[in-house]
């Protein structure tokens, strides 16, 4: 009986001495924070993408509530309007920003393009692009081992198993950007998600000479510039071979998509077109991938 | 008899020479070449010859593109019909010279064939050349490492100020499975390999050379035992036979009982490592006066064996032509070789074989690691390899580097002796190449 009293009297003095020191200790060494940070972090998705370029979500929110103007400072993730609510927080201007969303620019599925290899290695794009080409002869065109879908934090991206090429799932992207980075070969791109989500982009990033273009992939771009000569908004260059679309300055009249000997352009979610004038205009939309 | 070896990790692979003791067969040259301007480490060539140009035998088409870089000859006289892109073995595009010949081309090449053992160079003028003019020659000879790594030989010669060089090592150790070329070579050439080390070791300023080499190659360790017993200074060394033996820090270590110093160059040693095919083209463009333009591969198909002395430029499909449809072609042996995508590639200074034999064809099943630590026991270079491999599959490139991965050889024995057959040495790989690109661009933000 004697012991248990003692050991209750013991641990009970030892526990509010603790409890005094870490009240003290709490009180005295208190960090001042804004409690802003809180709110705007509040309003992030809280997935630390790094899409903004920051380590995470809270760096984020203390960079916009310790920053003197807005600018520079946008969460891809979340969009124009959750910008504008964190400048209302800190009372700063947001900048309006288009959203943006991640396109795959290389359409060369297994049917389009020959498979010249087989690769039994560790299944990661970054060790296959190391090695060489890949499984077809193209130098520059997708690796297909998903390396874009284990980086997504979202979910947004999954593998096509048919076409050997992964798919954008329009709803989830944000365009925060992990998968451009992820990918060894560079062939993601942000884009803006356009009016209804209608967009014209290249869907080619092969650089090489337009015979051995045609060789590796029957829907390379081969750099012929028909493109950019049809283009009456000087939105298309062409440089190593390879047509580029510039999205801030294109109209999306897709006269290009319609010049394009390969089908290399993809014009996605536009309306289907009414009554196509000739065969040989073909409407992408519905053999793209979303 | 003692054996030299060194001292941590190693493997010992089935060796399947089954070309050793197949003389020398020597190609004819093509009526056409490709000549891929980056044959070596480092900068790239930069073509000299246009569209156009006639060329001969032993003519420079491509210069050296900087200090660690090396010059591209053609081995054969010719019109330079375009400068394109053309394949790596792995398909990717390199910027090449394509050269073809006529049959007055072909007469002219069949006549310098013949006078292509007169040497240019007698005794007393070779007794005269000093140390800097030997590399002189070598450079311009466009002399490469020949073990595989293709290192221009000139800048091995020349040590950067402060170290000095005290031995020159010759790598014959030979210690890749199923390559049997630089052994046919010190079989049948001998003394031409004795005095293509003694021109290197006047080159780099030593009086002592050491050959070393696998004890599995009695016949090539009798024939240069012989040869270099006239010669003060050069030892042949027998080394017991142990895969990475012919690694360069291996081979130091084994040879002169020194540890090349992490992030070091071999030389802060004393050593000079060369390979034995390299000594043998040094002896080839110093006393012969011919630049680099063949080399000798190993081609195994499974069944046979051939060691072929193959000009440079020649399409490697064309040695494979009769043979049946290969499931793998593995440029190299198969520990440290490439797989090939294609063979509609030329022949280059570091193709040291064509591998073809069905039995490295696959992979075995990746299971889970069993941390059985087996990869740490074969590690030649004393690392962590199951480590390195899952800190790199995480990306965490800081914890890699840390974990001094820098060091890694590519050598292969992690994936080797692993029981769960874990795709090991290619995930240390991947480590090392983003790790060494991550210090590169250190170095270039700390210069400017």
């Amino acid at each position: 009986m004697n012991v248990v009293v003692t050991s209750i009297i013991v641990l009970g003095v030892i526990g509010i001495v603790g409890a005094a020191v870490l009240y003290i200790v709490a009180k005295r060494f208190h960090v001042q924070e804004d409690p802003r940070i809180d709110q705007v972090e509040a309003l992030l998705p809280g997935a630390n993408c790094g899409g903004c370029g920051r380590s995470g979500c809270r760096d984020f929110a203390a960079a916009c509530v310790g920053a003197d103007t807005l600018d520079g400072l946008s969460c891809p993730a979340s969009g124009s309007a959750v910008m504008k609510q964190i400048g209302e927080i800190v009372g700063l201007a947001a900048a309006e920003t288009k959203p943006k969303i991640a396109v795959i620019k290389c359409n060369g599925t297994c049917d389009l393009r020959p498979q010249i290899a087989r690769f039994e290695g560790a299944p990661t794009c970054a060790v296959l692009a190391s090695l060489g080409t890949g499984e077809s002869a193209c130098p520059n065109g997708c690796l297909g081992c998903g390396d874009c879908v284990t980086a997504c934090p979202y979910g947004a991206m999954k593998m096509n198993r048919e076409t050997g090429l992964p798919e954008v799932i329009e709803d989830k992207c944000v365009g925060c950007g992990a998968c451009v980075k992820a990918c060894p070969r560079s062939i993601i791109e942000l884009r803006f998600k356009g009016p209804r989500g209608m967009r014209v982009y290249v869907a080619c990033s092969n650089k090489e000479k337009g015979a051995l273009a045609m060789k590796e992939c029957k829907v390379a771009c081969i750099g012929c510039t028909k493109c950019a000569k049809e283009c009456t908004h000087e939105a298309i260059t062409i440089a190593n071979n390879l047509s580029y679309i510039d999205y801030e300055k294109c109209k999306l009249c897709r006269k290009c998509v319609d010049v394009c000997p390969t089908h290399a352009i993809h014009a996605v979610n536009f309306p289907v077109k009414k009554a196509a004038p000739a065969a040989e205009v073909k409407p992408k939309t519905e053999e793209t991938p979303a | 008899m003692k054996l030299h070896t060194f001292k941590i990790g190693g493997i010992h692979p089935a060796e399947n020479k089954i070309a050793a003791g197949k003389p020398i067969e020597n190609m004819p040259l093509p009526a056409e070449v490709v000549l891929p301007v980056a044959q070596h480490i480092g900068a790239p060539a930069k073509p000299i010859v246009k569209k156009g140009d006639k060329v001969k035998r032993g003519d420079m088409v491509a210069e050296a593109g900087g200090f660690v870089s090396a010059p591209v000859h053609s081995p054969i006289s010719g019109t330079v019909v375009k400068i394109d892109v053309c394949r790596t073995p792995q398909g990717l595009p390199v910027e090449a010279i394509y050269i073809k010949s006529d049959e007055a081309d072909r007469e002219a090449d069949a006549k310098a064939l013949e006078q292509r053992e007169t040497p240019v160079r007698s005794e007393a003028e070779l007794a005269a050349l000093d140390g800097k003019a030997i590399i002189d020659i070598i450079k311009n000879a466009g002399i490469v490492g020949l073990g595989g790594a293709t290192f221009p030989c000139h800048v091995k010669l020349s040590p950067p100020p402060g170290s000095k060089a005290e031995v020159v090592i010759i790598n014959a150790a030979e210690c890749e499975p199923c390559l049997s070329c630089d052994d046919m070579l010190m079989r049948e050439n001998p003394r031409e390999i004795v005095k293509g080390v003694s021109l290197l070791m006047k080159a780099a300023g030593v009086s002592r050379g050491v050959i070393a080499i696998e004890n599995n190659k009695p016949e090539a360790i009798e024939a240069l035992t012989q040869a270099a017993s006239t010669v003060p200074g050069i030892e042949v060394m027998p080394m017991k036979v142990k895969y990475p033996q012919g690694g360069e820090k291996q081979l130091i270590e084994a040879v002169i009982g020194k540890e090349v110093p992490s992030g070091g160059l071999p030389i802060a040693t004393g050593a000079i490592v060369q390979n034995v095919a390299t000594a043998y083209a040094v002896y080839r463009a110093v006393v012969l006066g011919e630049p680099l333009m063949d080399r000798v591969l190993t081609l195994h198909d499974g069944n046979t064996g051939r060691n072929l002395r193959v000009p440079f430029g020649t399409i490697l499909a064309t040695l494979t032509e009769g043979l049946e449809e290969p499931e793998k072609i593995i440029i190299g042996g198969p520990m440290m070789g490439r797989t090939a995508s294609t063979l509609q590639t030329p022949m280059i200074k570091g193709t040291s074989g064509i591998l073809l034999d069905k039995r490295y064809a696959h992979r075995r099943p990746v299971e889970n690691c069993i941390r059985c630590g087996r990869c740490s026991d074969a590690c030649p270079m004393g690392l962590e390899p199951f480590l390195l491999a899952t800190l790199s599959r995480l990306k965490e490139w800081d914890e890699v580097e840390a974990n001094k991965v820098a060091n890694c050889i590519e050598c292969g024995s992690c994936s080797y002796a692993c029981p769960a057959s874990r795709p090991v040495v290619d995930f240390v790989r991947l480590g090392k190449q983003k790790v060494m690109a991550a210090m590169r661009a250190r170095a270039a933000a700390k210069k400017a």
